[in-house]
């Protein structure tokens, strides 16, 4: 084991890291976001629109991470768009995202009781209102930990960005493995701080719970 | 292009074939494992599916591959690519098998033992059974999500789907069709790996009963 290398290169990985986390960070409220907003046509009493919503989901469920990255990185350039790495690589990970997030939200908004709307409505919540007392709160607190596992889905998806040469966490291991030949080490320790990161999240998704939990009453 | 990509098609199906057959015994051994009363190994095999599952695939497939030799270890690459995703789908099926091993109701055990099964009998006929049928729906999940993550594979030279559709591409300019291709055929791929776990789960209720 040659730790020292590592020790020795720790600015290399705290630069991946430190790239992995924001691109993650950003990524996930973009896809967020997209995804709530993706909810209009999901939800929507058009049967058409829904549709089309719901095969457009299903069909960006399917295609593996990768490839998507390729689409975006050699692909949109052809059709007049031009992305360098990092556009790529935001826009990958938002456009993967967003159709995991928006099955996720709808989801959890499916599982809501259906008899609870109504009851909402009789108190005379409608609209913006009614989204934001009764069915935002409870949809955010149901899917949470689901939110957790994609997120981490997405930490360790943002590795195959290190393909386009994107210098994230796994760039930075393969650099200093090329450079000083400590591979074991070098993805060991990588490893390690995937690990790291996954753990922060499940801690901050429990976090969140414990929170959750104190704000409302138990018998939700 | 087409018939260029179906050598890709079945690089992709059968590593991830192979990973899949292996990977879903093991995840099972890997689950005993872990409920083992032997703390030594318990701890271990926690450790190893913990480690396994935080690990992005592609990160995983060069440790195996570049970091294993400095073990003493050398793969070749599509040998390498199959123990990588084994090892990998292995641990995230470890969490599958023990969650249906925790959820098993324990009377039944005590009675499979009060009539005089040992305890490897009882889980070959009464436990056994039962947990693969629970655990089938997310077992073909994970199978899925192996799949999708099987691109990582080039990172190492195996020419996959997804590489193939990338050589294509960089040898006509015209990236749009390879890559559209290949996006349908996964979709087709996991559509008919989902139909054929319906319709087997569909069976097994009509035989079986209701779990």
């Amino acid at each position: 084991m040659r730790v020292d290398v590592i020790w020795n290169q720790l600015p290399q990985f705290a630069i991946g890291l430190g790239n992995t986390l924001w691109l993650c960070t950003v990524s996930t409220v973009l896809s967020l976001l997209l995804g709530a907003l993706l909810m209009v046509p999901l939800m929507s009493r058009n049967t058409a629109l829904r549709g089309a919503a719901q095969a457009l989901v299903d069909a960006g469920r399917c295609i593996p991470f990768l490839l998507l990255t390729y689409l975006v990185y050699f692909a949109l350039p052809t059709l007049g768009v031009t992305v360098d790495k990092w556009s790529a690589a935001l826009i990958t990970l938002v456009a993967y995202n967003t159709a995991y997030m928006a099955e996720i939200l709808r989801a959890g908004w499916a599982h809501l009781p259906a008899g609870q709307t109504d009851a909402a409505h009789a108190f005379g919540y409608t609209g913006w209102k009614l989204f934001r007392r009764i069915i935002g709160p409870q949809v955010l607190i149901a899917v949470g930990p689901v939110i957790g596992n994609q997120l981490i889905q997405l930490i360790k998806d943002s590795a195959f960005l290190s393909i386009i040469t994107v210098p994230e966490l796994t760039f930075a291991a393969n650099y200093v493995q090329s450079y000083y030949f400590v591979p074991f080490e070098s993805f060991l320790f990588a490893t390690l701080l995937y690990w790291a990161l996954c753990g922060g999240v499940e801690w901050l998704v429990h976090r969140g719970e414990r929170y959750a939990s104190l704000v409302r009453p138990s018998n939700g | 292009m087409l018939l260029d990509l179906l050598s890709g098609v079945a690089t992709t199906v059968a590593v991830s074939g192979l990973a899949i057959a292996a990977g879903v015994p093991l995840g099972l051994l890997l689950a005993l494992g872990r409920c083992a009363k032997t703390r030594v190994l318990s701890v271990a095999c926690a450790l190893y599916a913990s480690l396994v599952r935080a690990a992005p695939v592609v990160t995983f497939v060069m440790l195996i591959f570049f970091g294993l030799p400095a073990l003493g270890v050398s793969l070749d690459p599509l040998p390498a690519a199959v123990v990588a995703l084994t090892l990998n789908t292995t641990a995230f099926n470890s969490e599958i098998w023990r969650a249906a091993i925790v959820d098993f109701p324990r009377g039944q055990q005590e009675a499979a033992r009060a009539f005089g099964l040992t305890r490897a009998l009882a889980f070959r006929r009464i436990v056994f059974p039962q947990i693969w049928r629970a655990s089938l729906p997310a077992l073909v999940n994970e199978m899925t999500l192996l799949i999708k993550a099987s691109p990582a594979i080039a990172i190492i030279g195996v020419v996959d789907l997804t590489r193939k559709a990338r050589q294509i591409a960089a040898t006509t300019y015209e990236p749009l069709p390879p890559f559209l291709a290949a996006a349908v055929i996964y979709g087709v791929v996991l559509v008919i790996l989902v139909i054929a776990a319906r319709a087997l789960e569909r069976r097994l209720r009509a035989r079986l009963g209701r779990l």
